[in-house]
């Protein structure tokens, strides 16, 4: 723990703090393009420069130099103030002062440093270097006069996507940044460069000149389009979410989201059911709601009714169904819409119980199933940090292209029952082993093969500095999925139960991916926001809200219990999924005893009481024996990453890029 | 060298290149080179490795030889690295040509010490001879490029052509050296001075003259 001063305040280090760490514990703003905390440290911007007592008299890069005992930093001395006006006064020189039509405009750190810290007027008068546009895919574009080389997307590329495309080509004064040949940056996570990029240089192509950052309204909110919960910010402009951005949470996301979650927003205008609908002669017809609701009121089903969740719908709603169909005196409720019929008797078992930072010091981790930079982006970054750090990674299922090496073991299940010497020796040999299931191999025994090696090489366990230690983890992809599971979303033979028991209402609360072929007897209500597969083999019609336009608890794969805000009111006679299931009761001319969306939520505590804490859930660390044996070719659900969802699939930029990046077309680009 | 760009990925650019590989001489040299690396840095060999490739379709388009995007690939691929890294390389260090070069890349050098000893008379030498900045000569063989200091200030002005340094030049004597170079012969390198070895004074030393014929302790005259 060095001593160092900085301003005259005596202040303890962390050992292996930068001089810039030091100063900003000391409460010191030190204005810094090229640094970032969670990227390797360039010093190419020369912002960051502090006097440093003792060194060579000059200012120094304090995000490069290593803070040491009796330093004494001054980071408000004449030296310091004029060298952060000539280095802005440096970095404005080849930057055009095109702000007013530049879209980082009112988010951009060079145009606020140059305010705090420039010195007012440039004494440059020759001409401009100029650079062209470069092209870097469907979501990112370039302004390249604008980079001031910070060199961050490079580093972000190369270093936290693990995906070596974009680069600094030429030197000096040319240095220009580019993806090799301008090929569209092609992985899940390149949009996150735009937030990365301290000018408007790299900006976000769909948001393009739609708004200034003060015109938004800002809110909180969830990701739901795959099962890491991701913390995001919905910046909304009157009725319309103009974009969503990731939001700081070192648990979950650290502050990367993936462009799924980034850009699949402009789907919610497309495509939106914002009338009740009642097929009547085979057609879908609009109506009001009453008569909606007395269509379904006169089928009378009493407890021969069931409920599906989608995989987007937050707990409320399966709540409030919940309580609806237990009023009729059904008890058929289920969210694995697919069909899987994992046990579902522990939670623990079906829980990622490592969590998503425990799995950076993983150091073996053995993968089923699941192809995790579609299935969760997020994830693979942080999998992609185990490795960094040491861990050996097995997969087992088709080979897809990781980004952190990892030895493929082979595409079936059965492999599990019989893992090669070498895995099992690194598993046991692990101080922190882990095992991570993805949906593809939870059918077909995979759930009780992946417990049995749980036991087997004792994942379970209290670590030598006295933590405990979970490497059971199931890798789930619906948002909706752990929060249903706690509800009790869960029949015994899964969906066939539901089918089984042929029930006269099938309540499909946002639920696209079920065969609903195998409900031809009964009338399906569909509860949801697109007009997507539910919609089409659907009898009734209501409009409910999408996740950015209701409030709601998710529970992210982790277990994590996580709360959104409401951002946007839905379109049209769209109303929130809870009190479309309470005007239901009346219809149905049952109580389900809430009225306000405070009474659902506290009932539902009341009876799930996880889901009145934020954070991680307990599900406690006992897990279930497991054993038998798995076998069967394992096939990824995700067939497209960009397509996952109604909300992507009804969203031109997903298409766009699925069109561009997955299928390899080559779309003429717009013309501007 | 502020105009230096890659030549465009054209199909016709493909087709010439698409299928280079290593001649055997210098599939045994490009391993000799990966080998000098530690287990796991083979990515440093990429350096000689371009010059490697770059020699090579100089031979085989007898010319100075540069390096097409497939050759930039066929490189990233055998040291297994991402081809964008390769690129940056390549786009850095401006003795990587990146674009078609001539026979002969001449390199005039027009920094200070070369200008106050007549770089001006030199430059004015090649543009008469058709050479220009960034373009071919029409028989294939020339390039021209002022650069900046080579390093050679005590035999200034200088010109690199290729590998050799031609050194002490005149107009008179870049062209004599040109001339040698169009009829296929190979000019001496270094200093065209006739009256010089290497960069010894010319005329008598005029420094530390005491030490020309014997040692001399020059302490004492402190």
């Amino acid at each position: 723990m060095p001593k160092v001063k900085v301003d005259g305040v005596e202040i303890d280090v962390p050992t292996g703090a930068t001089v810039l760490q030091a100063c900003e514990l000391a409460g010191k703003e030190i204005p810094r393009f090229c640094y970032h905390e969670r990227l390797s440290i360039a010093g190419n911007c020369r912002m960051c420069l502090v006097e440093v007592k003792p060194g060579p008299p000059k200012p120094q890069a304090s995000c490069a130099l290593p803070a040491a005992e009796g330093q004494e930093i001054r980071t408000d001395s004449e030296m310091v103030k004029k060298a952060r006006e000539g280095v802005m006064e440096f970095l404005l020189i080849n930057h055009p002062l095109d702000c007013p039509i530049c879209d980082q405009g009112g988010e951009c750190d060079l145009q606020d440093q140059s305010v705090a810290y420039g010195r007012g007027a440039s004494r440059y008068d020759e001409n401009k270097r100029a650079v062209t546009e470069k092209y870097m895919g469907p979501l990112i574009k370039t302004t390249m006069t604008r980079c001031i080389h910070c060199t961050r997307c490079v580093r972000f590329s190369e270093e936290i996507a693990g995906v070596d495309e974009i680069g600094a080509l030429y030197r000096g004064e040319n240095m220009q940044i580019t993806t090799y040949l301008e090929h569209a940056a092609k992985h899940e996570m390149s949009a996150n460069v735009i937030d990365l990029c301290p000018v408007g240089a790299l900006t976000s192509r769909p948001y393009a000149f739609e708004a200034r950052p003060w015109e938004l309204k800002k809110t909180l909110g969830i990701d739901v389009s795959d099962a890491t919960g991701a913390n995001i910010r919905i910046d909304a402009r009157g009725r319309e979410v103009l974009r969503v951005l990731p939001r700081n949470n070192d648990d979950v996301n650290e502050e990367w989201i993936s462009d799924k979650a980034r850009y699949m927003v402009d789907g919610l205008t497309k495509r939106r059911l914002d009338k009740p609908f009642l097929r009547r002669d085979g057609k879908l017809v609009a109506v009001s709601w009453n008569e909606a609701f007395a269509a379904i009121a006169t089928l009378n089903p009493g407890n021969s009714i069931a409920a599906v969740a989608g995989d987007m719908v937050d707990c409320e709603t399966m709540f409030a169904a919940k309580k609806l169909v237990g009023a009729l005196g059904s008890t058929l409720i289920e969210g694995r819409q697919t069909g899987m019929d994992y046990a579902t008797d522990s939670l623990a078992a079906v829980n990622f119980n490592t969590t998503f930072s425990g799995i950076e010091t993983a150091d073996a981790i053995l993968i089923a199933g699941s192809n995790v930079r579609w299935e969760a982006p997020l994830l693979n970054v942080r999998l992609r940090k185990a490795v960094k750090r040491g861990a050996k990674v097995f997969l087992v299922g088709p080979e897809w292209e990781t980004t952190f090496g990892g030895q493929f073991l082979g595409e079936d299940l059965s492999v599990l029952g019989n893992l090669p010497q070498n895995v099992a020796d690194a598993l046991s040999n692990a101080k922190r082993p882990a095992v991570i299931l993805g949906g593809a191999a939870l059918g077909r025994g995979g759930l009780e093969a992946g417990l049995a090696l749980a036991a087997q090489f004792n994942l379970v366990r209290d670590l030598e500095d006295g933590t405990k230690w979970n490497g059971f983890n199931v890798l789930h992809m619906a948002a909706a999925r752990m929060g249903g599971l706690m509800l009790g979303y869960a029949q015994k033979g899964g969906i066939a139960d539901l089918v089984a028991a042929k029930p006269k209402v099938l309540l499909a609360l946002g639920a696209d991916e079920v065969d609903f072929t195998q409900f031809a007897g009964s009338m399906i209500v569909y509860i949801g926001h697109h007009g997507d597969k539910g919609a089409h083999a659907a009898d009734v019609i209501l409009p409910a809200s999408a996740y950015t336009e209701k409030a709601g608890t998710y529970v992210n794969t982790e277990g994590r219990v996580q709360w959104a805000d409401k951002a946007v009111f839905a379109p049209g006679d769209a109303r929130e999924d809870w009190t479309i299931l309470r005007a239901l009761a009346d219809a149905f001319g049952v109580s389900v005893g809430f009225d306000t969306f405070d009474q659902l939520r506290n009932a539902m505590i009341a009876e799930v009481p996880a889901l009145g804490s934020e954070g991680l859930a307990d599900y406690g660390s006992v897990l279930p024996l497991g054993g038998g044996s798995a076998a069967g070719q394992i096939a990824y659900p995700i067939k497209d990453f960009y397509m996952t969802n109604p909300i992507a699939r009804a969203s031109a930029v997903m298409q766009r890029c699925s069109a561009e990046i997955l299928h390899g077309e080559e779309l003429a680009e717009a013309a501007e | 060298m502020a105009d230096r760009y890659i030549e465009p990925d054209t199909p016709e650019l493909r087709a010439r290149w698409g299928n280079f590989a290593w001649t055997s001489e210098n599939a045994e040299k490009a391993k000799e080179v990966v080998a000098r690396y530690p287990e796991g840095r083979q990515r440093s060999a990429v350096m000689p490795l371009l010059d490697l490739a770059q020699r090579q379709v100089g031979a085989e388009e007898n010319t100075q030889g540069w390096l097409p995007i497939p050759v930039m690939e066929y490189i990233a691929a055998y040291l297994d690295m991402p081809i964008i890294r390769v690129v940056e390389v390549a786009t850095f260090y401006t003795m990587y040509n990146i674009a078609p070069i001539g026979r002969f890349h001449v390199q005039v050098c027009g920094t200070t010490p070369c200008m106050l000893r007549g770089s001006d008379d030199l430059l004015a030498t090649c543009k008469s001879r058709g050479m220009k900045k960034g373009h071919i000569s029409e028989d294939g063989l020339w390039s021209f490029t002022e650069v900046e200091c080579m390093g050679n200030c005590a035999s200034a002005p200088m010109v690199q052509i290729n590998d050799d340094n031609y050194e002490d030049l005149t107009s008179e004597r870049l062209n004599a050296v040109l001339d040698a170079l169009a009829r296929g012969e190979t000019p001496k390198a270094g200093t065209q001075d006739p009256a010089r070895h290497t960069v010894e004074p010319v005329g008598e030393p005029t420094s530390l003259a005491a030490m020309i014929t014997e040692n001399h302790d020059y302490r004492s005259e402190w």
